[in-house]
């Protein structure tokens, strides 16, 4: 091998050895890796027990409540298999809506209810015009009413 | 290339060679003649991207005009990875092939990515806030562009804080193919974990979930920011190129070259 060959070399088997290395550290620390965990998660008690945590889902739709304060609001969570109640009193972000993604932080209380000290809105990565959006639902309603 | 002294005239051999611009002498006078072309195509681009981001693009259904962000946000994250991986194939080809140009290329592209890779995080930051209700999370796509920008930083100090070019080309060259394995973790992040930033609109395996619009200002910007990285690095690369190869007879030449103008004019 000339010389050039020989470094060529090592450092492909460098970046082969990182790599591999680089993915075993990643799927070791998998659990610490995820930002929230999902309302089936929770069920299956995968959630950390007694201490704050991260729940993600959509806001069902129809679920949310505000208070009679104007401040605390109570909403359900959902994955569309599990659902988890939410209660949380504070500001919300302005994408924070029913049928829509969020993210909250907080403790699971032995009621199984989810108090929640900060509420983040979770949007997709579609972009359109309003007036897409609006064709869109449209469609989904009216496939909805062929499906009934 | 060896470490062989190379002489000033040396004349293109008789078929056009990649190799032969693969030395600062014949590269300086190429890349100064690159330079106009770039940066006029830089300038057109943005104006043409600006211009359809902010007035022809709609406004989204979701977040209204604070979307429009996006048209710096991604082509600015876009570039910080896609710099990232340049300087580090120029540093893998420095150390296999022993080029002294390739080292000074990665050099010259440094402080652009860091840009790019701030730029990024700052109006994600400014974009968080409106949408996510957070300037910050520590979630797993943020913090890997972080690390990113932390690479870009160590990259540049590292060559800083060592005198001998040699040595520090090859200290750099380090982080700068051990870092590389943070760009794919960044990409693949928003797919791999739970993370609060949502999926990639574009993708080469999927057609873009976004009206064509903005996705045509998106992708103007993003060849503006192209554009603008060549034209920033031929310019940082030939300062390098004279820098380091101040006592060799080339730059000489180049400098009796610009006094004998000067004292013309």
């Amino acid at each position: 091998m000339k010389p050039r060959q020989k470094r060529f070399a090592l450092i492909a088997v460098g970046v082969i050895a990182l790599a591999g290395a680089a993915t075993l550290v990643l799927t070791a620390f998998e659990d610490n890796m995820v930002f929230f965990f999902t309302p089936t998660q929770v069920a299956a008690r995968e959630a950390p027990q007694g201490r704050t945590f991260r729940i993600g889902g959509m806001v069902e739709e129809g679920s949310l409540e505000r208070g009679a304060d104007g401040t605390s609001v109570k909403f359900l969570v959902t994955d569309t298999v599990n659902k988890i109640p939410v209660t949380y009193t504070g500001a919300l972000p302005d994408l924070f809506k029913e049928g829509k993604g969020v993210v909250a932080q907080g403790k699971l209380n032995d009621g199984g209810v989810f108090a929640a000290s900060e509420v983040l809105a979770k949007h997709d990565e579609n972009y359109m015009p309003p007036e897409a959006a609006h064709a869109l639902e449209q469609a989904k309603k009216a496939q909805g009413t062929v499906v009934q | 290339m060896s470490d062989s002294p190379l002489t000033a005239t040396r004349a293109p051999s008789s078929g056009f060679s990649l190799f032969y611009y693969a030395s600062p002498q014949t590269f300086f006078p190429l890349a100064g003649k690159l330079l106009w072309p770039t940066w006029i195509i830089a300038i057109a681009l943005t104006i043409a991207g600006l211009y359809t981001g902010f007035f022809i693009a709609p406004t989204d259904a979701t977040q209204g005009d604070s979307y429009r962000i996006i048209f710096i946000h991604v082509p600015a994250a876009w570039m910080s990875m896609v710099v990232y991986l340049v300087m580090a194939f120029w540093c893998a080809v420095g150390l296999i092939f022993n080029t002294r140009l390739s080292f000074m290329m990665s050099s010259a592209l440094a402080p652009t990515g860091a840009m790019w890779a701030f730029i990024a995080l700052w109006t994600g930051a400014l974009w968080g806030k409106p949408t996510w209700g957070t300037y910050w999370v520590w979630d797993a796509r943020l913090t890997s562009e972080l690390i990113l920008f932390f690479l870009y930083c160590g990259y540049m100090a590292l060559q800083a804080a060592i005198d001998d070019p040699r040595r520090a080309d090859r200290a750099g060259a380090l982080i700068a193919i051990v870092g590389a394995i943070n760009v794919p973790i960044i990409y693949f992040s928003v797919k791999w974990w739970n993370t609060l930033h949502q999926g990639a609109s574009v993708s080469l395996t999927q057609s873009p979930s976004m009206a064509s619009t903005m996705l045509t200002g998106m992708l103007l910007m993003a060849l503006a920011a192209w554009a603008y990285t060549i034209g920033v690095a031929l310019v940082r690369v030939r300062a390098i190129m004279i820098e380091r190869e101040r006592n060799t007879d080339w730059v000489r030449q180049l400098g009796n070259a610009a006094q004998a103008g000067d004292s013309k004019a």
